[in-house]
């Protein structure tokens, strides 16, 4: 047994190497925080919301509807991405030990390790190339599959530490196999699987790379599902790259605009999560 | 310990076991013939056979690892979760055996009800929720309040839990959380009520309430507890089966297994000589 004190200095040693990660963790990311607030919050204004980007040289302008166009797009990708990612990860938890669970884990892991550029590529081929142009729905589906195999991943890991007790006390109950992975288990794995998903949705809607060819780019409002449309990501990266001064101020309060909603979604499932009953721990 | 077991399982005639008769010629609630239970090459019960009659206490003792638990799972079916799982022979209810293939497990476990070992309430439902959940899970839609109330009543918690329904299952002690699985388990109506160590988990204030609370179910209900506790056994039940390696030794009223034992095996265990 070491003497006290080597303990206590050892304790200390240990405690202050910690707070030195810690701090060293801290600074890119409050530098980045830092960085995007005071260069973009300049140009927040009602107009940087609501309206369509001006061309160079005038004043004013906004954008509106990249803004629009990341939500629709998003919002399509959810309606595609969410059921299926954590449908198969429903399956994977209650199903997956055969050759079939296996092999689509398999895949999945791999898919999500697939650079989203790949995945743009692959919906061009897709979408784009036998519809001849480009649109809303190729970048949706581009966003769909990337996030369909992190959510399924995600929700089997949070479906399989829901203890088999509560499976059994379903049934117990004379309550149907489906029922019970619906009702109980995914149920007592919602608040992880919701926190999965703004995450997924989250990521998708900081990509740039597989909507460059997909969804392309649009000076204009667009709303139908067909036809090329505007996102941040996008606008952030065509302005950033222009030479005029004005665009890159832009790009400055695009990139806070987007980061405005990444951190509403986080805000949002922290609020959805938050346990409704009383005396819960 | 006592000689190898050998029990006749090549037999296909009642097992040699002395199963109890049903006393005054009442029909027997739950039967079982012949029952045994793989997993996989393992033998988990071997050939037994009993009868419970109804609206009594059957208590199943014996040492960790006899197979008491498996025996009572396969009583409502719970090994058909389990893929290398195995079961053959009869368990009857009123007379119609559940291991045939008109049987849907899922409706046969609204008639036999279960209760575990670790309370298990629904950690994201409140109180009523959980007492609900039989019928709610099953897709009952409507107002069960009456049943939340009658079925919490029943397991004795409702005057301590009445004035905050709609709190948490999770907040109440172990004592009451099994309880209110017991409520959750009445709230469906069951005719069999079978209990896996409902009390092991708990103190001492909270065991003398559920063995109290099997006392009055024992009105409405035929109540099979398995428990390794033979002071417990010997308060709740009128009847003991005692199980040693996966053969049940014997059976009989739970007077004569503790004063009066016919085998050896069953003797020593209650002795205290082994288990």
């Amino acid at each position: 047994m070491r003497s006290f004190a080597v303990r206590r200095l050892m304790n200390l040693v240990m405690t202050g190497l910690c707070g030195v990660a810690l701090v060293a963790a801290f600074i890119p990311l409050t530098s980045v925080l830092y960085l995007v607030i005071s260069r973009g919050a300049a140009g927040l204004s009602w107009d940087f919301f609501t309206a369509l980007p001006k061309p160079v040289g005038e004043a004013g302008g906004g954008i509106g509807n990249a803004l629009a166009g990341t939500m629709y797009m998003v919002g399509l990708a959810c309606l595609m991405g969410l059921p299926l990612g954590v449908g198969a990860g429903v399956f994977l938890a209650e199903r997956g030990d055969g050759t079939l669970g296996n092999t689509v884990r398999f895949v999945a892991e791999v898919l999500s390790g697939v650079p989203s550029i790949v995945i743009g590529i692959v919906a061009y081929a897709m979408v784009v190339i036998p519809m001849h142009h480009f649109s809303a729905l190729a970048g949706s589906v581009a966003l769909a599959i990337m996030m369909i195999p992190g959510l399924a991943r995600a929700t089997e890991e949070l479906i399989r530490v829901v203890p088999g007790s509560l499976r059994e006390a379903s049934l117990a109950l004379g309550v149907t196999n489906w029922r019970t992975s619906l009702l109980v288990i995914l149920r007592t794995a919602t608040a992880g699987v919701v926190t999965a998903c703004l995450l997924a949705v989250a990521r998708a809607a900081g990509e740039t790379a597989p909507l460059l060819f997909t969804a392309l780019n649009n000076q204009y409002w667009n709303f139908s599902p067909v036809q090329p449309t505007a996102s941040l990501t996008v606008a952030i990266f065509n302005y950033a790259i222009s030479p005029y001064e004005d665009w890159h101020e832009k790009a400055w309060t695009a990139s806070l605009v987007l980061l405005m909603l990444v951190g509403l979604l986080n805000v949002a499932s922290r609020l959805l999560t938050r346990n409704r009953l009383k005396g819960a721990r | 310990m006592t000689a190898a077991t050998s029990p006749a399982q090549t037999d296909a005639a009642p097992a040699p076991v002395p199963a109890a008769a049903p006393a005054g010629g009442s029909i027997p609630k739950v039967e079982v013939q012949n029952l045994n239970v793989w997993f996989g090459r393992n033998n988990a019960v071997k050939n037994a056979s009993l009868s419970v009659r109804p609206n009594t206490v059957l208590a199943v003792i014996g040492p960790s690892g006899c197979g008491k638990s498996t025996f009572l799972r396969a009583l409502n079916r719970m090994h058909d979760l389990v893929p290398t799982a195995r079961v053959t022979g009869k368990v009857l209810v009123d007379g119609q055996d559940l291991y045939t293939r008109e049987v849907d497990p899922v409706l046969l476990r609204r008639r036999v009800g279960m209760v575990f070992q670790r309370p298990n309430p629904f950690p994201t439902m409140s109180i009523e929720e959980n007492v609900a959940a039989g019928l709610v899970l099953n897709g009952i839609r409507g107002n069960h309040r009456q049943v939340v109330e009658r079925s919490l009543r029943k397991s004795a918690l409702w005057d301590e839990v009445k004035d905050r329904l709609n709190h948490a299952a999770t907040s109440l002690s172990g004592g009451q959380q099994q309880r209110l699985c017991i409520a959750r388990a009445l709230a469906i109506e069951p005719e069999v009520l079978l209990m896996d160590e409902p009390a092991s988990a708990l103190d001492p204030i909270a065991t003398a309430k559920i063995e109290e609370l099997i006392h009055e179910l024992k009105e409405h209900y035929t109540i099979i507890i398995v428990t390794h506790s033979m002071q417990q056994a010997a308060r709740v039940s009128d009847q003991t089966a005692f199980f040693y390696m996966g053969e049940l030794v014997e059976m009989g009223s739970t007077e004569q297994i503790f004063t009066n034992p016919k085998e050896r095996r069953t003797e020593d265990y209650v002795t205290g000589k082994f288990g």
